[in-house]
This record gives structure tokens, sequence and C-alpha cells, in this order.
């Protein structure tokens, strides 16, 4: 038992718990934050595995971190800086590539090769889908829309955003109507021929999701990406100096000065619950802390039948949550190496490697990535994006040796042996993954120091992910906005008394974004929660 | 029509964007790529190589340089030790400011002078009398700037007989980066740790292949002045003939300036006895400045709903722009002006560097800067913040 009393247990230091515990601390609430691991940043970390390598061991990149939190929580001044990822390559198996970068017209000599037709239409439908992603912005910078409520406030709310859609005119709403229901490669076909190009372009609609894609409701999930906003202008994607961990580290050192207090390896085994309330949280060690509110900052699962327990739900929530689907698809391969790789299409050194690079050769190539997943199996030619961080940000390892993120996918959490099979799996897949990436490659394995797998079971071991889903559940439509993580219960609020939710699980959703968190703050601190 | 640099030969062939501009009569380039960005990350995260080498520069030596240099600057430089430099501004008569620059104390009677104007003229008028030679170096000396949070490990990789680790924040020391005699000293113009290495022109290749070969596995990368202008606002640096006019140079008297007006008020000691100006700057410090260099941080939020207005996305000029623009007092009166301003993709804000009159420089003040949306002239809040609005430990930091 401690004595002091605070106004709310954040439970989990990932960055939206941050965010949450920051927001209300600069609101005079005296906020503890409570974390399982020995390091804050859940699945934005950053950790030397191999001596001298700094691996951002989960995510890597960076473009929905929203520009207003950046600024409420003066995160520069903690350390947080940003660098422009420079292009993003697709080697072809035949030794052709395609580079796409900053430089509009050379990016457009390197399309005209593949189709001279999609060389005039792309620039074209960039411009586009960041004008379908502006309009949709009011949707993420707030609290989900709440279709069923009489609320005259929220309905006046709903009232304006209907109008700010309407007012963009027919056009935008069949496009936007298209977007929502098609998939990423009927989507894409709509506007270009070349399939060398549709290919790498539609990997964005299946990040993180169990879909192939072909399946309907990937066109949506591009879109996530053309919102990317790294300099308040909708822009391409970044990476973090010092890692994706940087930011975690910025937004934990802003919290503290807020007043925060951060514990670490203090995990909470559940909560503390009092006549059907939460009352507070019982940590690890058993020592009960009290609260007027706990914020889970947890994904839902997580949240409901590990923090509270089933014993304490109503059966039908508990029925609702566990529909709510996380089923992992993804993993993380990270390098240390002693020398720059060679890519076999374009071997001399450049710009072109400070950037991604995207194996995803054609349409089929994925699909077949997906076919194995579907049966239970990692694919044996997964899809990935390949990033050399050391190139652009010296610090990560030590001078002319590297860094590189492999991100996998599919990988997925149930194997057809079960998902505790996963240890007995995890080299193989490794090997599956470098054996891939050598054919681009060649010279790879002979520069590999040290060799890290995460597979989506480790991804829950050691990040607390359920399932390895890398966004608190799948972002797909139906466990999106006013449904996310359950209808009638998209605003932060839980149907458990004190107890609420600020991490991926709500809205708008997973990546470094940090919206949930602070939605979150802003509608305990609007309704006098706390 | 601008001549070659003596690094030109290295720097025309990575300047795959053709981009280049006049600086004192050289050919310099303003971006490798046809984006500047890399190149400005590159000062901020790693390090960016720039050539320098149309700054002038002078040697001003003999048993008087001291005095005469301690006449002439704003700055008490005579007090200056051995192996340090001084960044300082000089005035006419009238106290207005003439030019700004950096004083390096290389040995006891010999210093050198950087300066953004030619300054011969002004150094053999203010030396009449004094036993005193003045050398323009302009031509004789090439100078690379090395600037970035890698750039101390970059020399110390390329750099023997000196000790990079005891050169503090604006020392200065001779070294040798290969086979090439230098001077290093560690100053610059973007507000990081970084350095200005200098040469005899005829090294000057020499001496650039040393770096990057050291730099490579720092990240190095070349970079050009657009990179550095975003950079200097950022560090809340001016710049002559931008954001104040030399007063050798303007018609317009109002246009001139004083070193009080331009923040340089730290660098004045009235007591020290008499220099170049100092009479008038007393005066000023009686009657108080007319105008005021403030920083200005203009509202994101306002800027992105004055776009939403017009149903666009908000954008910004890619590069730091030097177009000056009105900036008012709440009552729609101008108070002043912005004479330039950048987007900083660090901060993630909208800086700008103003002058504006007594009474609206207060840390805080709320103004109004104008800005253009699609033909039409806006107004959006900016508020005073004092330079520099970025400065990380490492500048300083031994
Ligand atoms: C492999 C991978 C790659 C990714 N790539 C990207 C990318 O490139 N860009 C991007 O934007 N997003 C990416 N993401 C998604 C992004 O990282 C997440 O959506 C985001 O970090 C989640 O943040 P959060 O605060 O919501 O939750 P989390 O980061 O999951 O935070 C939850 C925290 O709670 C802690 N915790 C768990 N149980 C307990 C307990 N009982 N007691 C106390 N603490 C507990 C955990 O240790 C963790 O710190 C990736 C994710 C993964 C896994």
């Amino acid at each position: 038992m401690t004595g002091t009393k605070y106004d709310a247990i954040v439970v989990g230091a990932g960055h939206n718990g941050l965010v949450c515990a920051a927001y209300l601390a600069k609101a005079g609430r005296k906020v503890l934050v409570l974390e399982r691991r020995h390091q804050v940043g859940g699945a934005t970390t950053s950790e030397e595995i191999h001596p001298g390598f700094t691996f951002s061991c989960c995510s890597y990149v960076v473009s929905l971190l929203r520009p207003w939190i950046i600024r409420d929580l003066d995160l520069p001044r903690y350390g947080y800086e940003i660098l422009p990822l420079e292009a993003t390559v697709t080697p072809f198996p035949d030794g052709r590539c395609l580079v796409r970068d900053s430089d509009p017209e050379r990016t457009r000599r390197s399309i005209a090769k593949l189709s001279p037709r999609d060389a005039e239409v792309y620039k074209r439908f960039g411009q586009e889908m960041a004008e379908l992603g502006r309009l949709i912005k009011p949707l993420i910078d707030d609290v989900a829309p709440d279709p069923l409520s009489r609320d005259p406030r929220e309905l006046l709310r709903l009232g304006r955003l209907g109008k700010h859609l309407r007012g963009q005119g027919d056009e935008w709403l069949f496009a936007n109507a298209k977007i929502m229901t098609m998939s990423a490669v009927d989507f894409l076909s709509e506007w270009f021929e070349s399939e060398e190009l549709i290919a790498p372009m539609a990997v964005s609609g299946i990040i993180g999701t169990f879909l192939g894609i072909r399946s309907p409701g990937t066109a949506y999930v591009l879109l996530h990406h053309y919102m990317g906003e790294i300099d308040g202008s909708f822009r391409a994607w970044g990476l973090p100096k010092g890692g994706t961990g940087a930011i975690a580290n910025a937004m934990a050192r802003s919290a503290r000065d807020l007043g925060v207090e951060i514990r670490t390896e203090a995990p909470v085994a559940h909560l503390l619950m009092e006549k059907g309330k939460a009352a507070g949280v019982v940590l690890g060690n058993g020592d009960e802390i009290r609260a007027q509110v706990v914020i889970s900052g947890l994904d839902p699962h997580r949240t409901f039948l590990k923090l509270v327990g089933e014993e304490h739900l109503e059966p039908e929530l508990a029925q609702q949550v566990k529909r709510f689907k996380m089923r992992g698809s993804s993993g993380k391969v990270n390098l240390a190496l002693d020398a720059l790789p060679r890519l076999a299409c374009l071997p001399e050194y450049g710009p072109h490697l400070q950037g991604g690079i995207t194996i995803a050769p054609s349409i089929d190539y994925l699909e077949r990535a997906y076919d194995d997943a579907k049966y239970g199996a990692f694919s044996r030619k997964p899809f990935m994006d390949v990033l050399i961080p050391s190139l652009t940000d010296p610090t990560v390892a030590p001078p002319g040796k590297h860094t590189m993120s492999i991100f996998v996918q599919y990988a997925p959490y149930h194997l057809k042996e079960g998902a505790a099979d996963w240890p007995n799996q995890r080299e193989a897949f490794g090997d599956a993954v470098i054996d891939t990436l050598s054919e681009y490659m060649p010279d790879l394995k002979d520069h590999i120091l040290h060799r890290q797998v995460l597979t989506p079971w480790d991804l829950e071991q050691i990040y607390g992910l359920t399932e390895g889903n890398i966004f608190h559940g799948e972002l797909s439509l139906e466990q999106l906005a006013f449904l996310r993580p359950m209808a009638g219960w998209s605003r932060y609020q839980t149907p458990v008394k004190n107890l609420w939710m600020c991490a991926s699980g709500t809205h708008p959703g997973g990546g470094i974004m940090g919206v949930p968190g602070a939605l979150c703050a802003r509608t305990l601190l609007g309704k006098r929660a706390v | 029509m601008p001549i070659p640099s003596p690094f030109h030969e290295r720097t025309q062939a990575l300047c795959s964007s053709y981009r280049w501009k006049d600086w004192s009569g050289y050919c310099a380039v303003c971006s490798f790529d046809v984006s500047h960005e890399r190149e400005y990350f590159a000062f901020r995260q790693s390090a960016g190589l720039l050539d320098v080498s149309p700054l002038y520069k002078y040697e001003v030596t003999g048993p008087d340089a001291a005095a005469l240099l301690a006449r002439m600057m704003v700055r008490d430089v005579s007090q200056l030790k051995v192996g340090r430099v001084a960044y300082t501004c000089w005035c006419d008569d009238g106290g207005k400011v003439i030019d700004d620059g950096t004083v390096a104390r290389l040995a006891s009677d010999h210093f050198r002078v950087t300066a953004a104007d030619p300054t011969l003229h002004w150094l053999q008028a203010a030396g009449r009398g004094f036993d005193v030679t003045v050398e323009d170096s302009s031509t004789r000396l090439a100078a690379l700037a090395l600037q970035g949070p890698t750039s101390r490990a970059i020399l110390r990789a390329a750099v023997t007989g000196a000790d990079l680790d005891a050169l503090k924040f604006f020392g200065v020391t001779r070294a040798t980066v290969g086979t090439v005699p230098v001077w290093i000293s560690r100053t610059g113009y973007t507000g990081d740790l970084g350095y200005e290495v200098w040469c005899e022109r005829g090294d000057a290749l020499a001496l650039w292949d040393a770096l990057i070969e050291a730099g490579r596995p720092h990240g190095i990368e070349p970079a050009g002045l657009d990179a550095l202008d975003v950079t200097r606002i950022e560090a809340g640096f001016i710049l002559l003939g931008v954001d104040y006019f030399s007063a050798k140079k303007v018609v317009l008297a109002s246009r001139k300036s004083t070193p009080l007006e331009l923040g340089f008020g730290w660098m004045v000691d009235l007591e020290r006895g008499r220099f170049i100006g100092r009479d008038a700057i007393a005066a000023e410090k009686e009657r108080g400045s007319v105008w005021q260099l403030v920083g200005l941080e203009v509202s994101w939020e306002e800027l992105e709903a004055l776009y939403e207005s017009f149903n666009l996305p908000p954008s910004l000029p890619a590069t730091a722009r030097r177009d000056a623009l009105p900036v008012y007092n709440d009552e729609g009166l101008q108070v002043g002006q912005a004479t330039s301003h950048t987007w900083s993709p660090l901060l993630k804000k909208y800086l700008a560097i103003a002058s504006v009159h007594r009474g609206y420089e207060a840390k805080g003040t709320k103004l109004q800067i104008e800005h253009t949306v699609e033909y039409e002239r806006r107004k959006v809040t900016a508020t005073v913040a004092p330079p520099p609005f970025y400065d990380p430990e490492r500048k300083r930091k031994p």
C-alpha cells in the first residue's frame, strides 16, 4: 500500500500512455504511469541489441504523429527530430528496379521505363490521395463521430462534418465510397496499368492486417499512408533520430517535466475492483495503488481479459471483446552489419539507399505470400520493407557500420502447429527473410554481425502485443471509428466504471500517432472525470 | 560573371541540380540536389560540408594590431587571448553598423577578420597612424565550414597536430589535415556544433578530399546555401543585406541600424574607452532605441485555418525566404517587418526574424504578420520569441 492518492494511473508507458499522462499533468492532474518493461515506449522503442548498434526493434518510421501534439508537448526540445526518407526502391528479380524519390522528374523517368502512361498519372494520383486524406483528416484529429447520439452538440458536429464532406462535391463522395470498399489492387488498377508499379504501391494497404492486396477494404488503409504528415503539410514518411525510441523518450521527458511520475519494471497484475468499479491497480509484487481513474494503455484484449478479468465482465461484453480481431500477421528482422550491402540493381552508393527498399516485385508475388499465411505458415517469399537507418542517422551504429530494419509480412500468429510453435520456427523464418533479401542484395550474408528475429509470438511475449498485432487490433473498416474497440464505447470510456482506454485499440487506431492518448485525456478532462 | 571558388572542381561535379548563385562574385551552390532537405538534415544530424571561401578575410598584423581592432570593433577584441575568436560588429562614426563578422587572434600580433562585405578600405581608414599591416587574404585562403553533430568525430579522424577535444567553442588552432596545414576554428553560422577550416588556396582540393574521406562513416554531406539559410534563421543569426543594411551602402538614413537595435548590445562596453561609434551608442542608450530586432513564431493553427478557409492544405515555400513581410500590431498599424522567414523542419514551426518598433519587442507580444493565400493578403498571429530558436547543448559543450 502506498499513501499517495493519484488522480489517474496510466497502465503501460507506450507512446499513447505517455501522451495521455502528459496532457493530464499539463491540466494539473497528478498522474502515475506504470510500465511493465525496463524502459518506456512499448512498440515505439529503440534498444542496443548488439553492442554499439541501436535497433528500432518494432516501429521504425513515423508519419502520423500529429504536429499539434509535437507542439503541445514541446517534443523537439526533448530530443524529437525527424529525418526525411529519401526514396523508395523496388528491385525486380531480373535486375531492373523502380526508384521513386523526392525529385518528381527523376521519379517520372523511372516509372516511364515501366509505363509512360503511368508516369504521367503518378503525380496526379498522389495529389488526389493527399486531397482525400486531407478531407478525412478531421476524422482522425477528433473523437470518433457518434451516429446514434441525440446530444445536440454531437449532432451539430456531425452536421458540420457532413457538410464538410458534402461540400467536396459528388466526385469526392464517389471516390470516397470506392476507397472504403475496394481492394488496394482494384483501386490502383483504376489508375495504373503497370503491375510493377501497382504491387509496391498496394502494400501500404496490407500493413498490419491479415488481408491480401486483393482483399476488399485494403484500399482504405492506403489512404492512411497518404495522410502521413511530417511538416504540417502532407508529406512522406520519416526516420526519427536515435530510432523511434527517441520519440517515446522525448515524450517521457516532457511528461516528467510536467510532473508525471513514471515507474518502469512495475507490471500491473490486475485492477483493484471495488463494487464493480476500478479503484486502482494491484502490481505484480502485490502493492496496491489507488486512483480516481485508471487508464489502460494496453490493447482491448489485455485491458478487459487480463487487467479487469473475465469474472468482472458481463458475458456479452466479454464476447464482444473476444470478437475484436487481433491476429498479428507481421514480424521484424533487425540486422547489425559490418558494411553497407550492395543492391544488385543499383550497386553504387547513393541517396537511394537512404530510403525504403520494398520487396514487392509483383501482384502475384504478394498474393502468394498471403496464400502461405492463410494456411498457417509464414511466407516463404515475404513482402519486406527494408531500411538502413544508420545511413541517415549515423548515431545508431559505429562509424562505417550499419543497422538494417526489415519489416516482414506475412508471419501469422496462429501457425498451423499453434502459436506456441513459433520458437521452433523462428530461425527458419529469419532464414527465409535473409535468403529472399539476398536475391536482391547478393552480399548481404557476408556482412551480418548480428540478427534479431521477432515473430508475432515474440512481439506478444516481449512487448505485450496480444497475438502480436502491431496496431492493438486490425485496422479494418469494421474495427475503426465508432466501432473501435466496440460499438458504443469509442470515446475512451469503458463499460467498467472509472476505467478508460488510451492506446492504439481506440479511435483513430494504431501507428505512432499519439492521438488516442491525447483525445482520451481531452475527453476525461472535458467530462471532469478526473 | 561569378568565378569558380578553389573547391569548384569538386562542388560542380556533385551539383546535380545545377542550382548556383553569386556569393561575393563566386559561384556558390544553392543545393546539390533539387531539394536542399538532405543537406539541411545533415547539418542537424550528421555533418554538412559547405564552401565558405567567398567570405572576405583580412590578416591584421603588427605591434598595433590589437589596438587598431579595439578601436574599430564594438567589442574589445584587444582582450582576446591567442587562440580565441570573437563575434563582433563594427560601426561608422555615427554608431551605425557597417558589418558583422569574426575576429580571431592567431598570435599576439596577428588577427584574422572575416566580413560579409569588402572591408580593406575601412581597416586602412581606421588604421591610419597605427603600426599595422593589413593583408586582404580573401583569395589566398580557401575555407570550408564543417557543421553538425558528427563534425568533431570527423575532424578527430582527419586531423593531426591538434587536440580537437581541447578546442573550446570560439577557439582556434593550427592543425594538419592529411598533409595540408590548416587553421581550425570552432565557429559557424548554423548554431550547431561545428568548425571552419582554413587553408591555402592551392591545398583546397586536398583538404576537401581528406574531409570527405574521413567523413564518410559519419554521414558527411556536401551542403549548399539553401540549407545554411534555414539553419541560420533557426540559430537566430542575422544576415547583412537581408536583415539589416550596411551604413556604408544605404541611401536612406532610416535604413541604417545600430548595434543596440540589432541585438548586439551585449558586445558593447561603453566604459572601456574610445572606439568608433561609442558616443553615438552611449547617446542611444540614454535615449532608447527606435527599432528592435526580434524573433517571431507564426501561429501554425491560424495558418492552417486560413488555408482551410480557402479549402486548401497549408503550404509554405520550401526554402527560407528573404522577401520582407509587413508586421502589424493588433490595431492594424504596421510596426515593423519580417526580413527572413522559414519553416523549421526540426522545430515544426514557421519562424521569422523581424525588426519592430520600440514597445513591441517583449517576449510573448502578439503581432500580426502578412500572409498571402490565393493572391489575397491576409494576416496571422506571430508571437515574439527571443532568438535563438534552436540552441543545442552540443554547440558549446567541451
Ligand atoms: C513490428 C512493428 C512495426 C511497426 N512499424 C510501425 C511503423 O513503422 N510506423 C508506425 O507508425 N507504427 C508502427 N507500428 C505500430 C506502432 O508501433 C504501435 O501502433 C504503437 O507504438 C502503439 O503504441 P501504444 O502506446 O498504443 O501501445 P504500446 O506501445 O503497445 O504500449 C503498451 C505498453 O504497455 C506495457 N504493458 C503491457 N502490459 C502491461 C502491464 N500489465 N503492466 C504495465 N505495463 C504493461 C507494454 O510493455 C507497453 O509499453 C509497428 C508495430 C510493430 C510491432
